[in-house]
């Protein structure tokens, strides 16, 4: 069984940094355990049934015995012990997940990352480096990573299954969570908890890359890729699916939404976003996916996007 | 709010123009069948306005399974939208996202609960050898409440759109800001009116089971199903306060702008997480409880000897009981409270173990030196402890905090919840109703179809869930509506939905069994079906006379009824028959919680006109109870003695 789950390649169980690692042989440790008590269970309960079951020449029927002090301390004391057991490693890998992880990288500091989740995206800022994706992250192999996590609205779950387990994003509150990923790869990233309509969607690739191209990454970012401007960062606020987006800039120069839980809404407010009762007969099939307008030139942007509302009814969004 | 027609009755979906038409096309069926046999009257007299524990159990049942069709079809049809990778069954994730939380909370409040509630009801005051429950005027206002509740929250699908935030109904997700519409209003009212009935139920059994046991039995002399129903009672009575105000609060903050759990105004969504899961812990233990308390009785029935370790096995559902109240952070170890917080829940969450773990080895010892019989009840009764054993120690690996980060809001947990409710409160459901089935009807069900109906469900429910535990691993999340072929999700999901349709299928067979032992089933003679251990067993006709015994019995042992028979006592040897005292009917309840569903209906569409009727009604019901003088009736001891007599003769016949 163990042997079976090892070769299925199942995420969890193939985790490729420390962190995944230490919960996955945690994983595996329970299951040991809990394989023979099953067997147990099993084996008693088929031998009892097979031995007392009413037929020819039934033996041993007893109605009288109504219990045994010895036998039910027996079956008192050793789960007791095993859940001793079990409690042990537990407690250990919960203190020590909330720790740097160790790594065989020369940069012994952790690579920050605000991870804020917005119905139905995921924006991720770097501020040391300052700059910002959307829907994907690079980080570098080796090298961990603190993510602070925090949303914008309804609660969320972040998780990159091989790399380590969740933590929610809650608006007005940061979490934080150490992952680390041992081997270059992209790896499936999602949300967990369940957000409304879009949250099937909601996920996002992991690039971990070699240290020097994950910097030079970085340089281009920031000498090319759009300044985030706050009327740019408003239009993710707007519910929806997004593509991939690079910027340079954070929108921790004007939100923390760890800080600040009305943002979101505010920032739809000010668009004039209104959300569509789900029955309605103008309700979308979909989940829109928004194109969000970089362009730095305001005005040109405000006038499109008049003309474009003016122009079509069934798009209910403003660019 | 004032919604828009198209907003009100819910156009455009072809499955919910189908459920319209089913509505439509039954309400007119029952009306005619009812006018056209003459059976209005019946239903009120005999039905509507019982204060009888035997009949309102039977609606309890009847209702429950109503809404396990109705909540089945939901899982049904969230399978089938699984089956595949991009399947277009149902459309969008709106479609899903309803259906999801609706099956999950039909099937705890309107399915587990009620259904248990119904068992209580048909047995607990014959095994205690009452004659009914202590407050029997309550006892049916419980019923509506709940019928009226699970009414006003089911319509919500036709009228008005369904909730969509999950039956956990997280904020600030399902505040007004994300979720508009009257959804999560439905959920919030439907909710409390049924809440109001399962407090006063747990009040009502706490109060029958210390005031109302037949002379001789002690607290120990109690049967199992007794005790675990009185330990389940007091928890409803400590957390189910927690939900009504919860959701009143809620409520506030979605009528009347409050802002307890919302983003702005600076409320707090995680306090919402921490009041829901306060009770909705103790709650899977209200349902798994009772549940542990049938499998005691039918293991010991049909292995035909005393119960092994039965105080200790008392003390188990005790420590389980107070240990339900201190775990409730386990279901959100994410919310990244601290590893101490996280340590501390993990091991109060995996010492729970220990006590189902007593019980699981007492009931094993059971079996040992016993004879055991492989009736319906009994085969359920025994796939309940290897299928519940899986869903206990995948629940163990789920306590583990640091191993959950893995675990949480995947299939691993969809699975793990499902092993336990389904091969625990299900089976038990199932397992009781077949058992007592005979109490309520007077006929056993076909035991051919029963082992059919058994085998079919227990395979189906391993082939649905057992790949779950992998999917969870392998990265799949709950409450996705679709997944990508890339996933790799897509042939353990579908051998779930085979496995589903298994299940589907079994439960039909077992509504046809219902229906096939009533036509062509041998009707029962004696009270004591199964060669039973406990009071129930013990009165004087199949289906209990409406006083339940002309004498009440006195108990000398822990299986009074076995203890009689050893020693030949007859417990309905009556010399003297003495009056009986039984309660009146009374249409009150169901009036008042009519008002109930009628202010609920007016709240969830913010039309204070109707709430204020609704709540007028709810107070004249009140009033005319407070001020009428109902001191029940008297059954003469004459009476007594004709109908059992009658019932002797009866028997003398079938026998003769």
């Amino acid at each position: 069984m163990v042997m079976l789950l090892g070769g299925c390649n199942l995420r969890v169980l193939d985790p490729q940094g420390t962190v995944g690692e230490q919960q996955r042989d945690l994983i595996i440790l329970s299951i040991i355990f809990m394989l023979i008590i099953v067997l147990v269970v099993f084996i008693l309960l088929t031998y009892f049934l097979v031995k007392y079951r009413e037929r020819e020449g039934h033996r041993g029927y007893d109605p009288d015995i109504d219990g045994s002090v010895k036998l039910e301390v027996v079956w008192t004391v050793v789960p007791i012990i095993i859940v001793t057991i079990l409690s042990v490693p537990t407690v250990y890998t919960i203190f020590n997940i909330e720790e740097v992880p160790e790594a065989n990288t020369e940069e012994e500091e952790p690579l920050v990352i605000h991870a804020t989740s917005a119905n139905w995206k995921w924006i991720f800022s770097y501020p040391e480096e300052d700059i910002e994706t959307v829907n994907y992250i690079n980080i570098p192999a080796e090298r961990p990573v603190l993510f602070r996590l925090t949303s914008a609205d309804s609660m969320a779950s972040f998780w990159v299954p091989q790399l380590g387990g969740q933590r929610y994003n809650m608006a007005g509150m940061q979490t934080e969570l150490y992952l680390q990923a041992g081997e270059e790869g992209t790896y499936y990233g999602r949300n967990a908890n369940f957000t409304g309509e879009g949250f099937a969607e909601m996920r996002f690739d992991v690039n971990a890359i070699d240290e020097t191209e994950f910097n030079e990454w970085v340089t281009d970012v920031q000498e090319e890729a759009p300044q985030l401007t706050q009327e740019t960062y408003d239009q993710f606020m707007v519910p929806g699916h997004v593509e991939e987006y690079t910027f340079s800039g954070t929108h921790l120069e004007w939100v923390d939404h760890a800080l600040d839980p009305e943002y979101a809404l505010e920032a739809r407010a000010r668009q004039g976003y209104e959300p569509i009762h789900p029955h309605a007969s103008e309700a979308p099939d979909d989940v829109p996916t928004w194109d969000i307008d970089v362009d730095t030139d305001v005005t040109e942007r405000q006038e499109s996007y008049i003309e474009e509302n003016q122009e079509s009814d069934s798009h209910h969004h403003h660019h | 709010m004032d919604p828009a027609w198209d907003e009100f009755i819910i156009t455009g979906e072809p499955f919910i123009l189908a459920g319209q038409i089913a509505i439509l096309v039954t309400t007119i069926g029952i009306i005619f069948i009812l006018t056209y046999f003459k059976k209005w009257k019946w239903l009120w007299n005999e039905w509507i306005t019982t204060p009888d524990h035997r009949k309102i159990g039977i609606m309890y049942i009847i209702a429950s399974l109503l809404m396990m069709i109705r909540a089945g079809v939901d899982a049904m049809m969230m399978r089938t939208q699984l089956a595949a990778p991009n399947m277009p069954f149902l459309g969008e994730a709106q479609h899903y996202n309803e259906i999801f939380t609706t099956h999950g909370t039909i099937m705890i409040i309107f399915v587990a609960t009620p259904f248990l509630i119904g068992l209580m009801n048909v047995a607990v005051p014959l095994q205690i050898g009452a004659r009914d429950v202590a407050f029997p005027f309550v006892n049916n206002l419980s019923f509506w409440t709940f019928f009226w509740g699970a009414m006003l929250f089911n319509i919500s699908f036709v009228i008005g759109g369904a909730p969509d935030a999950g039956w956990s109904a997280y904020m600030p997700l399902a505040s007004n800001d994300l979720s508009m519409g009257p959804g999560q209003n439905f959920y919030l009212l439907g909710l409390q009116i049924s809440g109001i009935g399962t407090l006063a139920t747990g009040i009502n059994l706490v109060t029958t089971i210390i005031k109302m046991r037949a002379k001789g039995m002690t607290l120990m002399r109690m049967p199992m199903f007794t005790w675990t129903t009185l330990i389940t009672s007091l928890i409803i009575i400590g957390s189910f306060p927690i939900l009504t105000v919860a959701l009143a609060m809620q409520t506030f903050d979605r009528l009347w702008d409050a802002a307890f759990f919302t983003l702005q105004d600076g409320g707090m969504p995680m306090m919402w997480v921490n009041l829901f899961w306060l009770w909705g812990h103790p709650e899977v233990y209200i349902v798994i409880l009772p549940a542990f308390g049938i499998f005691s009785e039918i293991i010991t029935t049909f292995a035909r000897k005393r119960l092994f370790g039965y105080t200790s096995m008392v003390f188990a559902i005790a420590a389980i009981s107070g240990l339900s109240f201190l775990v409730w952070v386990h279901h959100f170890f994410t919310m990244g409270a601290g590893p101490m917080v996280n340590s501390f829940f993990s091991i109060s969450t995996m010492a729970i173990a220990v006590p189902t773990g007593v019980k699981i080895f007492n009931w094993l010892a059971t079996l040992h030196r016993g004879r055991i019989r492989f009736n319906v009840p009994m085969v359920w009764a025994l796939g309940f402890i290897p299928n519940f054993t899986i869903g206990g120690v995948t629940g163990v690996m789920l306590a583990m905090a640091a191993a959950d980060y893995q675990y949480h809001n995947t299939y691993f947990l969809v699975s793990h919840f499902h092993y336990v409710l389904i091969a625990g409160t299900i089976f038990g459901c199932f397992a009781g109703t077949i058992y007592w089935w005979p109490k309520m009807f007077g006929v056993k069900l076909n035991e051919r179809l029963g082992h059919w109906v058994f085998w079919l469900f227990m395979i189906g429910f391993n082939v649905t869930f057992f790949p779950q535990y992998f999917l969870g691993l392998d990265g799949m999340p709950r409450r996705i509506y679709t997944y990508f072929p890339e996933d790799g999700w897509f042939s353990l999901n579908f051998l779930s939905t085979v496995g589903a349709y298994m299940m589907g299928f079994a439960f039909v067979l077992l509504v046809y069994n219902m229906y096939y032992s009533y036509r062509y089933e041998k009707r029962e003679t004696s009270g004591d079906a199964w060669g039973g251990r406990t009071l129930e067993w013990a009165t004087s006709s199949a289906i209990p006379p409406h006083y339940n015994f002309a004498q009440i019995p006195e108990v000398k042992d822990q299986d009074a009824f076995w203890q009689m028979k050893q020693e030949g006592v007859d417990p309905n040897g009556v010399e003297e028959y003495q009056d009986v005292h039984m309660p009146n009917h009374s249409g009150n309840p169901f009036v008042m919680c009519v008002f109930m569903f009628i202010g609920g209906f007016g709240l969830v569409f913010h039309w204070w006109t109707i709430g204020i009727i609704g709540a007028l009604g709810i107070f004249a019901c009140m009033i005319q109870r407070s001020f009428s003088r109902d001191d029940g009736h008297i059954v003469s001891a004459e009476e007594v003695r004709k109908e059992e007599a009658e019932i002797r003769e009866g028997q003398a016949n079938e026998n003769g």
